[in-house]
């Protein structure tokens, strides 16, 4: 049981990550810590999505000056560069969206911004 | 009462992950790879690049790029949209 | 901010422009390409936005110059990937012609930049894509916090 934790480790810090960004999203009022719960959670299948791909003793994909071995699966590493760009995107939208609200109702609860006025 | 049904379903989900992420999918090292396999031997000829993940990205794989790049300027668009402080009104 | 962090992020602006623009070009080559070239530009501004105060750079980087830029980007990208409309959509037609045409001998070689085909182009219109997007929002930021807004 222990020696299987250990031998894939990066799984488990990936259920870890997502459990802690899960927690974060479910319990906490703060909108900036909000935020952050989103992006550990992109962060943590990032790291899923590149362990997928991943052979063992293998070598990064490019030929240029390349030593021998089998190479990783490439198109988990592309997945992988369009889910972080969007994440980047996202985050900035969502971060003008707070610095909006807190300029409207003077405060970062998220309890105090629920009904919709004008 | 809230609190209790909350606890519930994240504990539920996590057992999922936990239970999910080691019988669930291949053994860690040695993925399933006819698709790769082909990308890896025939990116030199036919896509003409060292970088096989560049050839896959812009190549192989180019309309997943045209999307990221739609969503990209529209994210951008929104946040020049939202953070306009707003005409003036005019004095009737 | 003191006159030595203006003088220093002044002179330190030239080796990030250099370092990223060898990002995007060597792209097909080496790993990096155009989202990471871009990535490491705009983060070169954002040292200069917080070197100089953004009422000044303001004044350097309209908006409107910027729209155009990152428009053009995008329109090299999709203009590069409707020309093979003869056989599919975003088809490799440049392996083996006169342009970025030149095929790499199999296995592992020194890499050769006049390789690649297509990708270049793409990734040069899609670096200006993200150098233009990232920095007007990061400006928008900025100034909203500030009390201006960018013009």
């Amino acid at each position: 049981m222990i020696e299987t934790l250990i031998r894939n480790f990066p799984l488990v810090a990936a259920v870890v990550l997502m459990g802690i960004g899960l927690y974060i999203l479910i319990f906490k009022r703060n909108l900036i810590k909000i935020v952050m719960g989103i992006t550990i959670l992109s962060s943590s299948v990032n790291l899923f999505l590149v362990t997928l791909g991943y052979r063992t003793g293998g070598i990064a994909p490019i030929y240029t000056d390349a030593p021998e071995g089998l190479m990783v699966l490439p198109v988990v590493q592309a997945l992988t560069l369009t889910n972080i760009v969007i994440a980047v995107a996202t985050s900035a939208l969502i971060l003008s969206l707070v610095i909006r609200i807190y300029r409207h109702t003077g405060s970062l609860d998220s309890k105090k911004s629920r009904r919709m006025k004008g | 009462m809230r609190q209790f049904f909350a606890w519930l379903c994240l504990i539920v989900l996590m057992v999922f992950l936990v239970i999910g992420g080691f019988k669930m999918i291949h053994p860690f090292g040695e993925p399933p790879s006819a698709m790769d396999q082909y990308i890896i031997d025939n990116s030199q000829k036919e896509a003409g690049s060292n970088n096989v993940v560049a050839a896959v990205v812009f190549d192989y794989r180019g309309f997943d790029t045209l999307g990221e790049a739609t969503v990209l300027f529209a994210a951008v668009t929104g946040v020049l949209l939202v953070l306009r402080a707003g005409a003036k009104k005019e004095e009737a | 901010m003191s006159k030595i962090v203006r003088t220093v992020a002044n002179q330190l602006m030239l080796f990030v422009l250099v370092f990223g623009l060898y990002v995007i070009m060597h792209g097909h080559v080496t790993p990096g390409g155009g989202f990471q070239g871009g990535a490491v530009i705009a983060s070169g501004v954002v040292m200069l936005i917080v070197a100089f105060g953004s009422g000044q750079i303001k004044k350097s980087l309209r908006e409107r110059r910027l729209s155009l830029v990152e428009s053009s980007g995008a329109l090299l990208f999709i203009l590069v990937a409707f020309a093979g409309i003869g056989t599919v959509f975003f088809y490799n037609f440049l392996v083996g012609s006169r342009i970025f045409g030149g095929i790499p001998p199999t296995g592992s070689n020194p890499g050769d930049v006049w390789t690649g085909g297509v990708i270049p182009l793409m990734n040069l219109g899609v670096g200006l894509k993200v150098i233009a997007g990232l920095s007007a929002a990061v400006l928008a930021l900025a100034l909203f916090s500030s009390g201006e807004e960018m013009e």
